[in-house]
């Protein structure tokens, strides 16, 4: 689960980590009043989960109650590549005097934590890791290990930062760290990480996803309840299921994520265009097969569904018997073309021909299913 | 031969006594597998259809001789349920449980590989290991694999997601083509036991001839995987990559599947299994057929 900016500073602010005070403000007003009690120079800031935001216009200073009014109009509603701006975070601006990078994440081949610092902060890291790798000072940390001071402060030493900022950084990064493993963080990203004139460090902005597996261990009600997510992929997490939506017209459900992800692979293959990516898991029961019919019906894109099934601990017949009762549950607008496969398909198949028609087909291969409801899709 | 486990293989449930580890439990034991214990501190002195319960894997190693684990145990107590089992002396640990929480995984792995460096996990979030005729630890139906085969090459698999894991048995089966040993390493960000681990494993091992390897978008696994295929196998591999159609940035389903600035993309891992002499297919039927051509050429 990825946070906005002001719920990944509240989240550092949790572990005594320094970020610059500010307000959420969903409206003009609320914007103004919020700048007024700050004091300026305040940033109003739109809060998009997407990068670019400046450069859009998404991120200005006001230097006065008047300015304030005019950003907060301009950057309420603005559409930043597909994201309007329902809420800004207005905050106390900051003097600066350098910028830095430090980030926290998993390095899934070291099976370590990986943490890179950079002197040149406030950029595209990416860029920087492209252009000057040198610039980025990388260390692995042994999640049992945990990073000490004394690791953290040669580090810092080596991203050559400005001396003034070493004490500063140490204790920062280390509050960095405790954040991402106590808080379950799959990232922790910081950038800016500013030093100030008076030489304090902090962090001027948040980059934090969560890991939606820990979540029984924290509250994050509020972090859940502000996912933006469209309606069919609300629709889908209601009902447990995992979906993501996608730009075609074959609805695809299929049991498995591998199974699911092959299922997109071969409809786009053999030339149509999956409209979804839907893991029902690893049984096939009807009530789950209902739920996921329900989530494909109402997604006015989709011409056919393809329902991809592989019966392990799951026998064909169940399965089948599962389709079947979900088909009389729920009223499906398109053709559905089913390929069943595993333990006991025959039993299975036979269940399926007996209620097979033109908007009911059932083939053999994953292949030869996923020509046909191309081709389905393709007539209507 | 099979690799990591065989008819001899006496395993533990952690979570027998729940619905999960009960059901499986029960079928691996079916199968043939060795289950000799269960583990459940509240349980201790009953039993399970005739299987012991015991307070720890300890007690139950000491007791039965165990020398393996199998993990049913919900997310939450994992981590709990992996030291128990380090600490009770077995050395092949598989963690079926799905959805824990990567800053434990990353903690029990690094853990467990500096203090007990014999110790084998597989998972979490997999769905087991199977060496069909021998033994069968985990969620796998034991009855969509076909054992070796007399006078025939006999193939491992080695696989990152878990239907597609059946869909290769299953296919194998087809096309009459026995299986050393199954291996569901999972999808989640720091498996216990890598691609690596498996390949070496059966390239170490006399029976299996050639090797199915199917893995997924994200992450850097199939990469490395192809790099040690390059230089340290001369046994034939076959491939799937799942993902070859996802857009970027989009989260499918596994923690592992997630492709991001053009890393980890399906296309990325086909082109360096291709470059590693690995014959990669567009589907899992391509693979399978990949597979079969294979076994035709080492008959």
């Amino acid at each position: 689960m990825d946070l906005f900016e002001y719920q990944g500073k509240q989240f550092f602010a949790g572990y005594g980590i320094a970020v610059s005070p500010g307000e959420v403000a969903d409206t003009v007003d609320d914007a103004v009043a919020a700048a007024d009690r700050l004091g300026y120079p305040v940033v109003v800031k739109a809060q998009v989960m997407v990068g670019g935001r400046g450069k859009a216009g998404g991120v200005k200073l006001a230097a006065n109650t008047a300015e304030a009014r005019e950003h907060a109009e301009f950057i309420l509603g603005l559409d930043i590549k597909g994201h309007v701006v329902k809420r800004l975070w207005i905050e106390k601006a900051s003097d600066i005097a350098e910028e830095y990078y430090a980030s926290f994440t998993l390095d899934r081949a070291a099976k370590k934590h990986l943490g890179m610092l950079s002197a040149q902060g406030g950029v595209e890291i990416e860029t920087v890791a492209e252009e000057d790798p040198d610039a980025i000072a990388k260390i692995w940390i042994d999640p049992v290990e945990g990073l000490t001071e004394a690791v953290a402060r040669a580090w810092v030493e080596e991203a050559k930062l400005n001396p003034l900022a070493n004490d500063g950084a140490v204790e920062l990064l280390q509050k960095l760290y405790t954040a991402f493993t106590d808080g379950d963080a799959d990232l922790a990203e910081v950038n800016p990480l500013i030093l100030t004139p008076e030489g304090k460090v902090h962090a001027l902005d948040a980059k934090v996803t969560l890991d939606d597996n820990a979540s029984y261990r924290h509250d994050w009600a509020e972090y859940e309840a502000s996912q933006v997510r469209d309606e069919r992929e609300q629709a889908a997490h209601d009902k447990g299921l995992q979906y993501v939506g996608l730009d075609g017209y074959v609805g695809v459900i299929a049991n498995g994520a591998g199974l699911a992800m092959s299922t997109v692979d071969i409809v786009n293959q053999v030339g149509g265009q999956a409209a979804n990516f839907l893991d029902i898991g690893g049984g096939a029961n009807a009530e789950v097969m209902a739920g996921a019919l329900e989530v494909i019906n109402n997604d006015p894109t989709v011409r056919a569904i393809f329902i991809n099934i592989f019966g392990g601990i799951t026998k064909g017949e169940e399965v089948a018997n599962g389709i079947v009762t979900a088909l009389g549950r729920v009223k499906i607008d398109s053709p559905i073309v089913i390929r069943l496969d595993g333990t006991n398909a025959d039993q299975g198949r036979a269940i399926l021909a007996a209620h097979e028609s033109e908007s009911l087909v059932s083939k053999p291969t994953m292949l030869e299913a996923a020509r046909a409801v191309v081709e389905i899709a393709g007539k209507r | 031969m099979s690799i990591f486990v065989d008819e001899t293989t006496k395993v533990v449930y952690q979570g027998l006594t729940g619905s999960q580890g009960k059901f499986y439990g029960l079928r691996n034991r079916d199968y043939g597998t060795q289950v000799v214990a269960g583990t459940n501190p509240k349980k201790a002195g009953t039993d399970v259809e005739g299987i012991p319960v015991f307070a720890n894997v300890g007690e139950a190693v000491a007791a039965t001789g165990a020398n393996a684990s199998c993990i049913f145990i919900p997310a939450p107590g994992v981590k709990d349920a992996v030291l128990d089992a380090v600490n009770g002396g077995v050395e092949f640990i598989v963690v079926i449980t799905e959805g824990v929480p990567a800053q434990d995984e990353a903690w029990f792995f690094n853990k467990v590989k500096r203090d007990n460096p014999n110790v084998r996990i597989l998972g979490p979030n997999c769905p087991g290991i199977i060496s069909p005729g021998k033994a069968n630890i985990g969620i796998t139906a034991g009855e969509i694999a076909l054992a070796p085969q007399p006078g025939k090459p006999s193939v491992g698999i080695v696989s990152r997601s878990g239907t597609l894991t059946y869909q290769a048995l299953y296919e194998l089966k087809l096309q009459g083509i026995g299986v050393t040993t199954c291996v569901g390493i999972g999808g989640d960000p720091v498996p216990g036991t890598s691609f690596i681990d498996c390949l070496e494993a059966f390239e170490a091992d006399p029976e299996t001839r050639a090797v199915m390897m199917i893995g997924e978008i994200g992450g850097s696994a199939e990469e490395e995987a192809a790099e040690f295929i390059a230089n340290k196998m001369s046994k034939p591999v076959s491939s799937y990559i799942a993902g070859v159609t996802a857009p970027a940035g989009k989260k499918m389903g596994h923690a592992g599947a997630i492709v991001s600035g053009g890393k980890g993309t399906a296309a990325a891992k086909m082109e360096a299994l291709q470059a590693a002499g690995v014959k990669v297919g567009n589907n899992p039927t391509e693979a399978g057929e990949l597979m079969v051509e294979i076994v035709k050429g080492l008959a």
